[in-house]
């Protein structure tokens, strides 16, 4: 049945490399991550408050990150700008593609959060003399913060596995540099073998990291 | 003067319908594995609502890897692999293979939360009126449930039918594979790329859009 010799010596021989590219992985899935959550809060401030040329910019961008594949982003960044004379590199591609789409589905996730707390909070602050940001930054964003952390850690699991699409531009992080050295050796299915126990192994530990935060963060 | 020879041309109708001849294909990937998908992921949500800690050790850990490793790596990893043990599938098979695999991984835990919203008295007053075990399922589980988690499976489905374009990795020439080789030949990246998102976000828009607003109706 098995006519096929396997062979893991040079997988192991490239292993530093992998986990060297896994850090890129990662480091571009948390930038992705923060840019996005920033992003994704103003986008869904302003499709809750804002009308005119604001709510249908907001508005475009999520419905584009949420209802078009994120390869399909990916390649938009990469090649679609090329159009208009901006070249960006593979890294710069694949962070504003990751970015765009984060935004764009944390953006609904903390539009449900905002909608959870009741107005009336909102106006209960406001007369016991705080401010719109005082208000905002101590009474809302914190409540927000514990309805969407569970969702923000499934997007941050999102993020690693969406940045896998990077080997399709031409960015050298953990699928591109298992892309690389396989077409190398020739020894595709055994660096692709290696590379998804590092992607399940990142995923776990990002689970778990989350799980023990949260513990600790919200205890009472 | 000489004459100049261009290895470039214009975007002409008929590129139009490659284009849509491979939307037809990605169609037609999306429509098969997400049915069957859906079959197996309703058995599997049942197995591993009925059995327990047996499933949870077994069934569920298997599942878990399909959605912990990026599709892309699973798609190349299942496409090498397939040859070694010596199956000999082309690039449509072998996506249609993955994409159904982890279309059931995902439908498992939304099937199972299905089956889990329905309350326990319910389905005793089902069968003390004398339904046997598989007409609760049918008759009272399945309407119930199924309500309770359609929109959800929805999401999965859309998602799944985004996530198609990675099967381009293997060479099956679905929608965005289609755009690329339109792009090498026209460089024309933005027109065609735009034909290409217009229509993901045409067939996925208004059924999220649907979706949401039964979503809606049912939870009043």
């Amino acid at each position: 049945m098995f006519d096929y010799n396997f062979h893991w010596r040079p997988v192991m021989k490239s292993l530093p490399d992998l986990l060297e590219a896994a850090m890129l992985t990662l480091q571009v899935a948390v930038l992705a991550m923060i840019l996005g959550i920033v992003i994704g809060l103003c986008l869904a401030l302003i499709r809750l408050h804002m009308r005119g040329p604001l709510l249908w910019l907001a508005s475009t961008w999520v419905e584009l990150a949420r209802n078009t594949p994120a390869l399909f982003q990916l390649f938009f960044f990469g090649f679609g700008l090329g159009s208009f004379g901006l070249h960006l590199s593979p890294y710069m591609i694949v962070l504003m593609g990751l970015t765009f789409n984060c935004a764009g589905y944390l953006a609904e996730n903390f539009r449900g959060g905002f909608q959870a707390i009741p107005d009336t909070q909102i106006r209960a602050s406001r007369s016991l003399g705080m401010n719109a940001w005082q208000a905002y930054t101590r009474i809302v964003i914190p409540q927000v913060f514990r309805i969407v952390y569970h969702p923000i850690t499934n997007q941050m699991v999102w993020a690693v596995l969406m940045s896998s699409l990077g080997m399709l531009v031409g960015f050298r992080e953990l699928s591109g540099e298992t892309q690389f050295f396989a077409s190398r050796t020739f020894r595709i299915f055994e660096y692709f073998a290696v590379t998804a126990v590092i992607y399940y192994v990142i995923v776990k530990l990002i689970l778990g990291a989350s799980r023990l935060l949260a513990t600790r963060l919200f205890r009472y | 003067m000489e004459p100049t020879i261009s290895f470039f041309s214009g975007f002409a109708p008929k590129d139009l319908l490659f284009l849509g001849e491979a939307a037809v294909r990605t169609m037609w990937i999306s429509v098969l594995s997400i049915s069957i998908g859906t079959v197996l992921g309703v058995i599997f949500g049942w197995i591993l609502y009925e059995g327990k800690w047996a499933a949870a050790l077994t069934v569920a850990p298997i599942l878990d890897v399909f959605r912990s490793v990026p599709l892309i790596i699973q798609l190349v990893l299942f496409y090498n692999f397939a040859p070694i043990i010596g199956l000999n599938l082309d690039p449509f098979a072998s996506g249609v293979v993955i994409l159904t695999i982890y279309t059931a991984s995902l439908v498992a835990s939304v099937a199972r939360g299905g089956i889990e919203a329905v309350d326990a008295p319910m389905r005793r007053a089902a069968r003390s009126l004398g339904m046997s075990y598989w007409q609760d399922l049918r008759y009272v589980v399945l309407p119930i449930g199924g309500r309770a988690v359609f929109p959800a499976w929805v999401g999965v489905a859309l998602g799944v039918m985004k996530d198609s374009a990675l099967v381009s990795v293997l060479g099956y020439v679905e929608l965005l594979k289609a755009s690329q080789i339109l792009i090498t030949r026209t460089q024309e990246p933005f027109l065609i790329l735009s034909i290409a998102g217009a229509f993901y976000f045409a067939l996925s828009y208004p059924i999220s859009r649907y979706a949401a607003s039964l979503e809606r109706k049912w939870a009043q």
